[in-house]
């Protein structure tokens, strides 16, 4: 497969200095991962081991210590690049907005007339499941609802990447295999690359077309799983024996790690 | 929602006739010496209104008043946004605003009038003093409460500082901003009031001490009841406005 590389990590480290003392946190890499555009690429790892640094630095809101970052082509390193969206773990959702309001804000800045606009923000509301529910405010929905509001935001603007931090992490299992089929049918209709960050291997195996699988702080990729799913692909797949198979390597590769941090966890507090 | 409506006016009428009930009972226990009733206070406050004496010092006090809020609001939430933005500043800069909000102003109150002599400056002055503390402490703290994520979504989308502050921070900020805006409002009046009542020549304030000294319990009488009744009317809306920002969250 020899498909356009979209986004480009190349030796990226990431290091932090603790506001409190002068020792150096090395939280990330070197990492060096190229995404293919259109593909959906899923990260697991253990907790702490810097996913969501990756991902931060992917959009621009943090920049790498060492190595660079490559957008289309061109350097990012702390420039927020045009075409990305994200949808954060935590409930972005603005609360002194209503929905239509929450979902258009990004849309009231993009220089689109009027028709446009609301044409866009009515098909996200109706393809999200919102409809009846565009003139509430976020605190009469219920979690999944406002998440289901942070990925129509981030989708009425056509990202041609959509960085995803754990948008189901609050959801109870049911909510987030049904999440798991609308994100895979808004990614084939959108054509954008995706970059997934879960701790659920099973989300990972059924949504992604790679997994990478990523090591104990500092976070370094321990392999990337092809899971060969056709592109047409839902939920079901879980009953496909490689479903299986794809979830039990994946824990196989991450069970000494995640032992490591929890490890480390127990031994700093 | 009328039901509710209903029940807070009831309350109010309510509170209305017990205040009164108490005012009446002390009037009976203390007399003429010390009180005057509702009633008699009711006349005279009536009387002072239509009569030339006042008007002057009450459109002094609210002057006052009124550039004295201005000056805090403006004051407290150019000092809460630039702390709240700044970490650095607010470690510095927090424990000195906490130290000044704990001393009582009024000892103060003689520097400020060498530095504005008699008269409206020194009282406008002294009023804000009152309210730039809570209302840049309020602010700060609203700032710095903004939920990371709500502003990773603004960069997210590119905006600029000043678009991030209006479109993102202020409207995250304003129900904790407008509870430190209210607070503000009260201790501003009390600020203004106090400075008119030391070091005036007009104003409600100075009428008051003049009333003491004259021993004119009609005018004391009278001239707290305005205060009363005005301070509890604003401090109602506000409330009603507080209560109703903080419902959405």
């Amino acid at each position: 497969m020899t498909a356009e590389v979209h986004v480009a990590l190349r030796g990226v480290g990431k290091s932090f200095s603790r506001a409190e003392s002068s020792d150096v946190v090395h939280a990330l890499g070197p990492i060096d991962l190229e995404l293919r555009k259109g593909e959906f690429f899923a990260v697991v790892g253990p907790s702490g081991c810097g996913k969501s640094t990756m991902l931060e630095l992917i959009a621009g809101l943090t920049s790498a210590t060492s190595g660079s970052v490559e957008f289309e082509g061109a350097s990012i390193a702390g420039r927020i690049p045009d075409g990305v969206g994200v949808v954060f773990q935590e409930d972005a959702c603005f609360p002194w907005m209503t929905i239509r309001d929450n979902i258009d804000f990004g849309l009231k800045r993009a220089k689109l007339d009027a028709v446009e606009r609301r044409d866009r923000v009515d098909r996200a509301i109706a393809m999200m499941g919102l409809s009846g529910f565009a003139e509430s405010y976020p605190a009469q929905l219920s979690g999944g609802m406002r998440q289901r509001v942070c990925i129509a935001r981030t989708l009425v603007m056509k990202p041609r990447l959509i960085l995803l931090d754990e948008p189901f992490g609050a959801l109870d299992q049911q909510t987030r295999l049904l999440m798991g089929d609308e994100l895979l049918k808004l990614w084939r209709l959108s054509g954008a690359t995706v970059f997934l960050i879960t701790h659920a291997l099973d989300e990972a195996a059924m949504l992604a077309d790679r997994i990478g699988v990523m090591s104990a702080r500092p976070g370094r990729l321990l392999d990337v799983i092809e899971t060969g799913w056709p592109k047409e692909r839902d939920s079901r797949i879980v009953e496909d024996p490689r479903f299986g198979e794809i979830t039990a390597r994946l824990w196989r590769s991450l069970r000494e790690e995640s032992m490591k941090s929890m490890g480390a966890a127990g031994a700093s507090s | 929602m009328k039901a509710q409506t209903r029940n807070a006016a009831i309350n109010t009428v309510l509170l209305l006739v017990l205040v009164t009930a108490a005012w009446q009972l002390l009037y009976w226990s203390f007399g003429d010496a010390a009180l005057r009733s509702p009633a008699q206070t009711l006349a005279y406050t009536v009387k002072l209104f239509s009569g030339e004496m006042i008007w002057p010092h009450l459109r002094e006090t609210m002057a006052a008043f009124a550039v004295a809020l201005l000056l805090a609001a403006v004051i407290g939430l150019s000092i809460g946004f630039t702390l709240g933005y700044n970490r650095f500043a607010a470690d510095v800069f927090e424990p000195m605003l906490v130290a000044l909000y704990s001393i009582p102003k009024i000892t103060l109150y003689p520097i400020l009038l060498l530095m504005f002599g008699l008269g409206m400056p020194a009282k406008v002055a002294f009023g804000a003093i009152h309210g730039i503390i809570p209302i840049a402490l309020f602010t700060m703290n609203a700032v710095r409460n903004v939920r990371v994520v709500l502003i990773k979504t603004g960069l997210v989308l590119n905006l600029g500082r000043g678009e991030m502050v209006r479109s993102i921070l202020f409207p995250a900020a304003l129900p904790e901003i407008f509870t430190g805006l209210r607070v503000g409002f009260s201790l501003t009046l009390i600020g203004t009031l106090l400075g008119e009542m030391f070091a005036s020549q007009r104003g409600l304030g100075y009428l008051l001490m003049n009333a003491i000294g004259l021993h004119n319990i009609d005018l004391l009488m009278a001239l707290t009841t305005i205060l009363i009744v005005f301070a509890a009317t604003a401090s109602i809306v506000l409330l009603h406005y507080d209560r109703k920002i903080h419902a959405r969250l």
